[in-house]
């Protein structure tokens, strides 16, 4: 038998992917095209949030978005009709997250020439997406009501790389032992840097402020 | 529970380097895996072998792990503490301004051929 050879590797399993989006960020800020990345857990109401905002920005901005789940379109023509801004659905194919090659095969199969804002739902998971870059401008997540306000401690890697965590589903807050306040504290433990935003998509309450923000954050984007 | 993910992107990267070193065959793997790093070695490891047994390159392939202690550091008062055991409190000065040092790693270390 042969002696046994030893090949040292020391490499990152993300390292290829932290390469792909910073080559993926690099190419969008050329096209000025601002990449949000939006992810929750499934059934925070990101779709909802979703059609709220694009209805609240869509004559101040040229907005597509990226749905990614696992199976089904049911998120990208729910947002067409909504809506009726550009929409495309990407399976990952069993995966739990998007990484950056996968954001890019997607980007490359919509209408970019006239673009300034694609908004990626990222698969509704607090654990995965947050490890694998996708290339984005900036990164939003969503948090509801019913999931409870100990969320930033379960899960710290997520809430410590988000720019905004907004907390939907507010209008059912009398039902629930959330506690906003105790949210808000949670969150700056792990990221003091992110803006809370609470709102309900249903009543349409709080969305406008998140609204404001997005369109704050593409404007000092494109300065920059 | 994103482990059978990983497990991807390891044997990209395997695969990769053994072809760079013109190997035909694996027999072991070696992973840096770090406390904190979110990954479920015993989730990871039966993932590896259900997935690895798909390749050619990779068939009985053992994949071992070698786990790195999570290690935080302190700016309160400069000291270094166990991260699972008292987490982003410094259990010697009570200070929360805290970061991790160590054990997030989630790296192949080595194979062997």
């Amino acid at each position: 038998m042969d002696p046994v050879r030893v090949i040292e590797i020391k490499k990152s399993v993300f390292e290829d992917n932290d390469k792909d989006a910073a080559a993926l960020r690099n190419e969008l800020r050329h096209k000025g095209i601002f990449l949000l990345n939006l992810m929750s857990s499934p059934g925070s109401g990101k779709t909802t949030t979703l059609i709220r905002t694009i209805n609240l920005l869509k004559d101040k901005l040229r907005i597509a978005v990226m749905e990614a789940d696992i199976d089904s379109d049911v998120d990208a023509v729910k947002i067409k009709e909504a809506t009726g801004i550009p929409s495309i659905q990407l399976h990952t194919g069993g995966m739990c997250h998007l990484d950056a090659e996968m954001t890019r095969q997607g980007l490359d199969n919509m209408p970019m020439d006239d673009v300034d804002l694609v908004i990626l739902e990222n698969v509704g998971n607090l654990v995965c997406p947050a490890e694998f870059d996708t290339g984005s401008s900036c990164n939003a997540m969503i948090l509801s009501v019913p999931e409870g306000h100990d969320k930033p401690l379960k899960y710290p890697l997520m809430f410590s790389i988000c720019d905004v965590v907004v907390v939907n589903k507010m209008d059912v807050q009398p039902y629930f032992d959330f506690d906003l306040d105790k949210c808000k504290e949670y969150i700056r433990m792990r990221n003091p840097k992110a803006q809370v935003i609470p709102i309900s998509a249903k009543t349409g309450e709080g969305v406008e402020a998140f609204a404001s923000w997005l369109l704050e954050a593409v404007k000092n984007w494109k300065q920059r | 529970m994103h482990e059978l993910g990983i497990v991807f992107y390891i044997i990209r990267d395997v695969k990769k380097a053994a072809e760079e070193n013109g190997v035909s065959h694996v027999n072991a793997v070696v992973m840096n895996i770090g406390e904190v790093s979110t990954i479920v070695p015993d989730y990871l490891t039966d993932c590896w072998r259900w997935a690895a047994d798909k390749e050619d390159m990779l068939r009985g392939c053992e994949l071992r792990i070698h786990t790195i202690p999570a290690v935080t550091h302190c700016d309160g008062c400069g000291g270094e503490y166990a991260t699972v055991e008292h987490g982003r409190t410094c259990p010697l000065c009570g200070s929360e301004n805290t970061w991790l040092l160590r054990g997030n790693e989630v790296e192949i270390k080595e194979i062997e051929v």
